[in-house]
């Protein structure tokens, strides 16, 4: 697709590209031969069964699990930062500590995160607010519900600001209208010049948006007896 | 608030909450130091000539106490995957973190061992010597024990596992503390020089601890 200039986004051109990405865990190939390309302004939505490897692009994209081959490239990012640093990973842990309270959790993130492209997010409490949990400011975490967990763990994505939303489920354990505001956030952060990566069920109506739909490796003999020996510890490479 | 000064008093407040462990360490000291004389008997001098040993035994072990949940915890609930997405350097967030732990667990040791040293009928001059090795040497132990930590963090049930690696590795800490605390009991043994060893092995602990510990927390995330 052509680079198109946005006129809202501070870093006109950012832009990821993989190419021929591919993953081993535990001698077992999760996928291979992955390749996309996402602009500013624009969604790729990853779609596929369970067990396809979502959930591990993901990862492998955040580089919290090592790929095995390919290439990620990012341009328009900050040049002296790695990757990782200009996105979020939204994942299936909420990454809370029930003991302290719904604002220190949050204001936590706000002050130990790295701003990216000197660009800072919104208030903590300004983000409680718009994801409907400002009442549980001052409440232990651990006294939320599933659903508003998973909101104050939203509410991380909106005090940073990073240009790269990796999203892995983000709407599990929401309820509708809850569903109706992470759609609102993935479309305003696309506004302003960000990417959203999102491993979603969800249907998003998105101006600009791709599918990647990922399909099972065929797992042949060797594979099969790879996985079988290989999946408790793994290979020297796979042992961590 | 800088990001290193938010990191240390988010977990020194998670250590010294309800379920974080924190007076546990100074309780299993009391323990071990109160099963000492009994085990000993009733001998005076023999328990004011071991005393110094005993305190540090029991300062090692319930600084092990504590150590599995130093990153175990944030594994858990993802946010350790999180720290290494926030562009801050891991060795500096195990850093702080161990400084917020050894705040947390090692300080209150340091502080309870002159009353404990009572039990073991020590002297002043004793009971000075071994709290000013503890304060130069717990912080090593709890440093040590973060490498350990960080290669056991995706095991569970890594806590003996974890008190096997480390033990050995703070035996030096161990014996340069002990020479330094009981040369104050004798007249030819010197106390500068395992005092300064002590502090050596402390400051070496500074560095190789939160560099290892870091390498072994980013392969943990696989």
């Amino acid at each position: 697709m052509a680079a198109e200039t946005n006129t809202t986004s501070t870093q006109p051109g950012l832009r990821i590209e993989c190419r021929a990405l591919s993953c081993d865990r535990g001698g077992r190939e999760v996928f291979h031969g992955l390749s996309f390309a996402v602009g500013a302004g624009e969604a790729l939505l990853v779609k596929g069964p369970n067990g396809v490897g979502k959930s591990t692009l993901l990862r492998v994209l955040a580089g919290l699990v090592v790929k095995s081959g390919g290439e990620i490239s990012l341009e328009g990012g900050e040049a002296e930062r790695p990757f990782a640093e200009h996105l979020h990973y939204f994942g299936h842990l909420d990454g809370l500590k029930p003991a302290l309270t719904t604002l220190d959790n949050l204001s936590f993130w706000k002050t130990f995160c790295d701003p990216v492209q000197g660009r800072r997010g919104i208030d903590p409490l300004e983000a409680l607010g718009v994801l409907g949990i400002e009442h549980t400011a001052s409440l232990p975490a651990g006294f939320l519900s599933a659903g508003q967990k998973r909101r104050l763990a939203l509410a991380r994505l909106l005090v940073v600001w990073r240009p790269i939303w990796l999203l892995d489920e983000p709407s599990s354990a929401l309820d509708k209208a809850s569903e109706q505001t992470l759609h609102d956030l993935i479309e305003a952060h696309l506004e302003a010049g960000g990417i959203v990566i999102a491993a979603t069920h969800l249907p998003l109506k998105l101006k600009r948006v791709q599918e990647l739909l990922m399909e099972p490796v065929t797992a042949d003999a060797a594979q099969t007896e790879a996985y079988a020996g290989g999946a408790v510890f793994g290979d020297e490479e796979g042992w961590g | 608030m800088s990001w290193m000064a938010a990191l240390f008093l988010r977990d020194f407040k998670l250590a010294v909450r309800v379920g974080g462990g924190a007076l546990i360490g100074v309780l299993f000291f009391l323990a071990v130091v109160t099963v000492f004389p009994f085990g000993v008997g009733p001998d005076l001098t023999l328990l004011a000539r071991i005393g110094s040993a005993v305190l540090w035994i029991g300062a090692l072990l319930s600084t092990l106490l504590g150590l599995d949940r130093l990153f175990q915890a944030d594994r858990e609930d993802g946010t350790l995957d999180l720290y290494l997405l926030a562009g801050r350097p891991m060795e500096l967030v195990v850093l702080v973190k161990c400084a917020a732990h050894w705040a947390a667990t090692g300080l209150p040791l340091v502080i309870a061992t002159p009353l404990f040293a009572l039990f073991l009928n020590l002297e002043p001059m004793a009971i000075a010597a071994v709290t000013l090795t503890l304060v130069i040497g717990t912080p090593a132990l709890t440093l040590i024990g973060a490498v350990g930590a960080g290669v056991t963090v995706s095991l569970r049930r890594g806590g003996v596992l974890l008190a096997i690696l480390v033990v050995p590795l703070s035996i030096p800490v161990l014996i340069f503390g002990v020479s330094a605390a009981t040369a104050v009991l004798s007249a030819t043994a010197p106390f500068l020089t395992p005092f300064l060893y002590l502090s050596a092995i402390s400051l070496v602990a500074l560095v190789v601890g939160p560099v290892s510990a870091a390498a072994a927390l980013r392969y943990a995330s696989d």
